[in-house]
């Protein structure tokens, strides 16, 4: 091959491409698996029709039936920032698989900050969200806008610090030194500090996500459809697609962190299909909480994070950093 | 209480903020049916709320009046069309009422059978739809809800095995009922509650279990007893608020008198206590229902000949009011009565309207998710309180 002809950033360029575009697919299809796992669990079939059998095709006959929709803006809203919004809010939730590794040195990026690099970027998200719910100029979505300020900004420390409690086990903010500090040890199954901050990692992700119970800022029987109530077509793909890349790559970085990554029997070409699975066990478990929870209340999400969780996964890091202090650090 | 009775919009002060209006309804996923509320809120909070209804006022009493005795009982299930058997029975009630026409027992105890399976039926709807409201539509509410509907679909296959309908019956006739049950029927009413009374356990488990559940509902849209009183709610909402008042109870009819059943009371007010009095409710039912299937006397089913025109039944001069306890509180019947084939005036009191009336008096304070949860534990529906 001319691989060696071509200079890095092409290459860096051309992983980028292949990534995101098996991301794509992979947020499609996860759309379905939440759809098939959610009938399952109210006694229905869900998708079955479009494409025998079980609906394989339903994803793309979504993807195509949003396609050719009507584009509407709504004329009293603010159009440059209604219509930048989605596209604010995708692009972050795109880029935080750029320092995930599928398997040891497979990746766009293998950042030596990237666990700090991923919490950064999926936080920004908010910013085209408010956007959003600004632009749309209408009272649900700015209502569901201020909610989601609200939200971001009080389970942001908690998912942080929570992320962080195996970056300390591990010595390392590189994704691939946490994965390989767990040869022999998950981190999920440290003794009491990985179930206790594996938990709160969970509840966390549920409300970084926005996902019930904690999904108040689309609260469709308060709010209709919240800061995308407005949205409509293609914009309103994108909005979903975000969502859902956010989710997959949140359940991603749990199963690096937590679940030993690519780790798994068999030779080492099955990592990809490893972290996969870890990833969708994630995905799955906060799927199993949205269809069986009812939604709680701003006030309530809020005690939640300040009295509870905050403190709690504070009190947890310090814990583990006394625990690797008395140790020496270096992974279990 | 006497700032309440004025029925005045409750304002509540906090402090100066900026306010919103936000219109809630009349098209909204959560208005069970048409209903607006102009919320006025400073941030999340409600400080005060405009309740307008009418957007499905139908005539339903003038109708009522331009229809003969013999047609009115079907159309009379369009009030509450989430429970019309009872709808249904309040109208040939008064009809009987006036005329002083007797019901054979048979009849009678059918109309509690079926009077009881619609509250089942009514209750399954109430819970899915009261948890898909706090749930919301792509949530654990929506789990609850297909359950529930699941269950309400076993009692409507019943109906339709009695009356050929599934929702809007024509089921009770003026001195008795129009249909005697079919061979088997009996059993498969025992199986369904059977089988739904199994499900209630589920259910129970599921929400009072849940710490989510109990922090939506518990301490959340509190009626007083003097409010209740005052505003005059009924049904769940009074049972609810520390009042032991059930028309079956209190003024029973129907042969009601006949069957052993408790009437559930809970003092908190709130809508935890509001789901609890209905999750006895319908185990009570189903207790009703297996007491009536045992005792079932054997006789005819109508006191009156089979209807042949839609003339037929006449009712001498005077008026009649009677109430029975719907699924959603005390329904009446007010005729008066010319002589003719059709009745002079009609009026009714719908449980949902008079419950309505409630939401002034104690959505003001609270956030906008608990509004959705509070109209949820009212249960109204909007056939009812519009006519």
């Amino acid at each position: 091959m001319t691989s060696v002809t071509l200079p890095p950033v092409a290459w860096h360029a051309i992983e980028a491409f292949i990534v995101l575009n098996v991301l794509l697919g992979l947020v499609a299809y996860v759309t379905l698996l939440e759809r098939k796992f959610a009938a399952r669990m109210q006694s229905r079939i869900g998708p079955y029709y479009v494409g025998r059998p079980h609906g394989w095709l339903q994803p793309i006959a979504d993807a195509l039936k949003l396609m050719m929709k009507e584009d509407i803006v709504p004329t009293t809203s603010d159009r440059a920032v209604y219509n930048l919004a989605p596209i604010v809010f995708l692009v972050p939730c795109l880029l935080i698989f750029a320092t995930i590794p599928f398997a040891p040195a497979l990746g766009v990026a293998d950042l030596n900050i990237g666990v700090l690099f991923f919490l950064a970027v999926s936080s920004l998200e908010i910013v085209g969200l408010f956007m959003g719910g600004w632009g749309s100029n209408n009272k649900y979505a700015l209502l569901s806008a201020m909610r989601a300020v609200n939200q971001i900004i009080s389970y942001d420390l908690p998912f942080i610090f929570a992320a962080l409690v195996p970056v300390v086990l591990a010595g390392s903010m590189q994704m691939s030194a946490i994965v390989t500090a767990q040869h022999g040890l998950w981190f999920v199954a440290y003794p009491v500090i990985g179930q206790l901050a594996f938990v709160a990692f969970l509840v966390a992700t549920l409300a970084a996500e926005n996902r019930v119970p904690f999904d108040i800022l689309e609260a469709e029987s308060e709010l209709v459809a919240g800061f995308r109530v407005e949205y409509s077509g293609m914009k309103f793909a994108l909005i979903q697609l975000a969502e859902y890349a956010h989710m997959l790559g949140t359940s991603f970085l749990g199963a690096l962190l937590f679940l030993g990554g690519w780790l798994g029997p068999g030779p080492a070409a099955l990592g990809p299909f490893w972290l996969l699975l870890k990833a969708m066990v994630i995905f799955l478990l906060v799927t199993w909480v949205r269809w069986s929870f009812v939604r709680i209340r701003v006030d309530q999400i809020l005690a939640i994070s300040w009295k509870l969780l905050m403190p709690a996964t504070l009190l947890l890091l310090l814990a583990t950093g006394l625990v690797v202090a008395t140790r020496g650090a270096g992974g279990g | 209480m006497a700032a309440t009775q004025t029925q005045q919009v409750v304002e509540v002060g906090y402090g100066g903020n900026e306010r919103l209006m936000m219109n809630m309804g009349p098209q909204h996923p959560s208005s069970h049916g048409v209903f607006r509320m102009i919320l006025t809120l400073e941030g999340e909070t409600v400080v005060a709320v405009d309740a307008v209804i009418g957007y499905l006022h139908r005539c339903h009493e003038k109708l009522g009046e331009s229809l003969t005795y013999v047609q009115y009982p079907s159309i009379a299930s369009k009030t509450d069309y989430v429970a019309a058997m009872t709808a249904e029975l309040a109208y040939v009630a008064a009809v009987e009422k006036i005329a002083k026409i007797d019901v054979p027992r048979r009849a009678q105890y059918l109309r509690v059978i079926v009077a009881e399976l619609q509250r089942i039926a009514s209750h399954c709807l109430w819970l899915g739809t009261w948890c898909l409201d706090m749930g919301g539509a792509l949530g654990g509410g929506a789990t609850v809800f297909l359950y529930c509907i699941r269950e309400r679909e076993m009692v409507l296959d019943r109906f339709e095995e009695l009356t050929g309908a599934r929702l809007l019956y024509g089921f009770h006739q003026t001195g008795g009922t129009r249909y005697d049950m079919p061979a088997g029927w009996d059993k498969k009413v025992r199986e369904t509650v059977d089988f739904i009374e199994k499900r209630l356990d589920e259910y129970e488990a599921m929400l009072e279990d849940n710490t989510f559940f109990r922090v939506r509902t518990q301490g959340v849209g509190v009626i007083s007893r003097e409010v209740a009183e005052a505003v005059g709610v009924s049904g769940p909402l009074i049972r609810g608020s520390g009042v032991a008042y059930d028309v079956r109870r209190a003024e029973p009819y129907s042969s009601y008198g006949d069957f052993d059943f408790v009437v559930p009371v809970e003092t908190a007010g709130d809508c935890y206590a509001r789901y609890r009095v209905r999750m006895v409710e319908f185990r009570q039912s189903i207790r009703i229902v297996r007491q009536a299937l045992d005792g079932l006397p054997e006789g005819p089913i109508s006191s009156r000949p089979a209807v042949k025109s839609v003339a037929q039944v006449r009712v001498p001069k005077g008026e009649g009011y009677t109430r029975i306890e719907g699924a959603r509180g005390e329904i009446g019947c007010y005729i008066v009565s010319d002589g003719g084939p059709k009745p002079y005036r009609l009026k009714w009191r719908g449980a949902s309207f008079s419950n309505l009336a409630v939401l002034p008096h104690i959505v003001p304070g609270h956030k906008v998710a608990d509004v959705v949860a509070i109209m949820g534990s009212v249960d109204p529906v909007f056939g009812e309180v519009d006519r």
